[in-house]
């Protein structure tokens, strides 16, 4: 008989309560879990972000276009070392229901800036000789079983009329905070369309993406590319690629906040939950306490029969609950309208999280009631009638 | 021959908000090795404060408390945790048991501190539920035992680790005439066959008369 079977008998020994306990921990660490990657979704733009590269907007908002003339002007600036632009082309593909990223791209420059979509080069050559061609990323193949050579029909809302793209290229992310659910075609394309249609939107570029030699030169190299069009009828606003993502974020900003701090807010629930529990059973066995303390055991035995318990009831709720995660998140990823959180993964640092939470909220639920059970005379232990 | 158990000048009194109650006014006793002292009094007479003191679980106001040759009152907290292990063993008038462990591992949980290897301390356990006479009832809960059974259990855990003395407040006062005669034999047994020194405390006379000696105890005070 060791002291351990003694702190796992004790843990047992209100099978219901120790079981409501790790179910209650179990259920809050899954929360925990669930707000994180929710959470690390939406910021997921943010972090995927390269330093190197720079976002030119229009000054007033985001959806006013630019002129394609800047581009040439942009790329004369000292420290760009690549220019490369896209359009936010919307549409409808099969209903409105299927949302995913679709965008009219340089297809010359677009790869070139972002190394971060992998296509295999006969793919990206085929997809450059082809006029109406399309690359799409690997999730939207899977998704809707396209393959290369298949025709993707879109419905144009900003861009009206009945658009037929051809798969020429599927990339796959570099990493997991790529995005795999875009498809890119060639701005050329569009603008051919816009040209014939003598659409306003000729001539016009959503937003350029800009490659710079050195990330610590964002700064000037920003306020350089803004100087240009002061005072023109299409002013930029320039910024690093995670300004851009955040200040796009922003509108969210507040709900992210809220859920960030539920987050934490959950780990603190926690901590009640065991704490009470631990507090109700340290009580209840004040007297078995002054019996150990009188057969020899010490104030550190008791600091172990009681941190040993609450660590055991921490331990497995949070093994259940972040084993229930994966499942969740999956579950949770498919019950969402395809396309909201296009990177959607727990985060090795969540798991790292919710573990050590887990256990240090053991170790934190067990202080009062140990430090009660320690500090409190044999004679007043014996005599306490639970 | 020096007395195995020396108390000089003991008083002790408790506080209660700001008023001090006295409990033990200036007690000297002297116990032998070997001996069976039946503590006798009223309630709040004193008795079970003075066992107290003598096993090491309370401290004195004044006076000290020696034995087997140590002033209890010079010893810390864990000096003294350690002194009890190795020379007390206690009798609980409600046998106080720990119910998630079986009657054998409830035996060997003092043998947990003094560094034995765990098969001898099953075999100590074990050794020490025979000499009381539950050597068939080694794997029960104490909620599968008789009062009686349990008081057995308890007296078992308080021989296992050899102890310098036995200390029992009120061991039959929950036990009904029979299992209260196997338990007072079982003391008388551990006294005569193998010397070793009780002290009790009792309310009942008839529990008493198995002790070798009686000290009374009033109003805190030796009588």
């Amino acid at each position: 008989m060791e002291l351990l079977k003694l702190i796992l008998r004790n843990t047992l020994r209100h099978k219901l309560r120790s079981l409501l306990t790790a179910v209650g921990i179990a259920v809050a660490v899954l929360a925990f879990m669930l707000l994180r990657t929710v959470v690390t979704a939406w910021n997921a733009g943010v972090e995927a972000s390269a330093a190197n590269r720079l976002i030119t907007r229009h000054a007033v908002s985001f959806v006013f276009p630019l002129p394609y003339a800047y581009r040439d002007r942009i790329a004369r600036i000292p420290g760009v070392e690549r220019v490369t632009f896209a359009v936010w082309f919307s549409g409808v593909y099969i209903d409105k229901n299927q949302f995913f990223a679709r965008l009219a791209v340089d297809s010359n420059s677009f790869f070139d800036v972002y190394p971060e979509f992998l296509v295999p080069p006969e793919q990206l050559a085929a997809f450059k000789r082809e006029r109406n061609a399309c690359i799409i990323g690997s999730e939207i193949a899977e998704r809707y079983k396209l393959k290369i050579g298949d025709v993707m029909p879109l419905e144009g809302d900003i861009f009206p009329g009945r658009w037929e793209f051809v798969v020429r290229g599927i990339y796959r992310p570099r990493d997991k905070t790529t995005d795999p659910t875009s498809m890119l075609f060639h701005w050329q394309y569009l603008e051919e369309q816009a040209r014939k249609q003598k659409s306003s939107r000729e001539g016009q570029v959503g937003w350029y993406v800009s490659r710079i030699s050195n990330p610590e030169e964002a700064g000037s190299v920003s306020s350089a590319i803004d100087a240009l069009f002061t005072n023109s009828p299409a002013e930029t606003k320039t910024e690093t690629e995670r300004a851009f993502q955040q200040s796009f974020l922003s509108s969210m900003g507040s709900v992210m906040t809220a859920m960030d701090v539920m987050s934490f807010v959950i780990i603190g629930i926690i901590l009640l939950v065991l704490a009470n529990t631990m507090i109700m059973a340290a009580r209840e066995r004040t007297h078995e306490y002054a019996v150990l303390k009188t057969l020899g055991f010490t104030a550190r035995h008791i600091f172990l029969l009681i941190t040993g318990e609450s660590l055991i009831l921490s331990v497995i709720g949070s093994a259940v609950g972040l084993a229930v995660t994966f499942p969740a998140v999956e579950g949770f990823q498919n019950a969402l309208p395809k396309g909201w959180f296009p990177i959607f993964y727990i985060e090795p640092r969540t798991i790292v999280f919710g573990t050590v939470a887990g256990v240090a909220v053991g170790l934190i639920a067990a202080l009062i009631p140990a430090r009660r059970a320690m500090s409190i005379r044999i004679v007043e232990g014996l005599r306490y009638i639970g | 021959m020096p007395p195995l158990i020396d108390i000089r000048n003991v008083s002790k009194s408790y506080r209660r908000d700001s008023l001090e109650i006295p409990v033990l006014r200036n007690i000297s006793l002297e116990i032998a090795s070997g001996d069976f002292v039946a503590l006798m009094g009223p309630s709040g007479s004193g008795k079970t404060t003075l066992l107290n003191l003598i096993a090491g679980i309370d401290r004195p106001t004044e006076g000290s408390v020696t034995v087997a040759g140590t002033d209890l009152t010079e010893l810390g907290e864990s000096d003294l945790a350690a002194w009890r292990a190795q020379h007390v063993g206690f009798i609980f008038q409600f046998y106080n048991l720990i119910p998630v462990l079986t009657a054998v591992e409830n035996v060997e949980l003092p043998l947990l501190l003094s560094g034995l290897p765990k098969p001898e301390r099953r075999a100590h356990a074990e050794a020490a539920l025979a000499i009381v006479g539950l050597a068939d009832r080694m794997d029960h809960y104490p909620r599968q035992l008789s009062g009686g059974q349990e008081q057995r259990v308890a007296i078992a855990r308080a021989i296992v680790t050899d102890p310098t003395i036995l200390v029992a407040d009120e061991p039959t006062g929950d036990l009904d005439k029979t299992s209260a005669e196997e338990v007072l034999g079982l003391m008388d047994r551990l006294n005569r066959e193998i010397s070793k020194t009780i002290l009790m405390v009792t309310h009942d006379p008839h529990a008493a008369e198995r002790a070798r000696s009686i000290r009374r105890l009033d109003k805190g005070e030796l009588v």
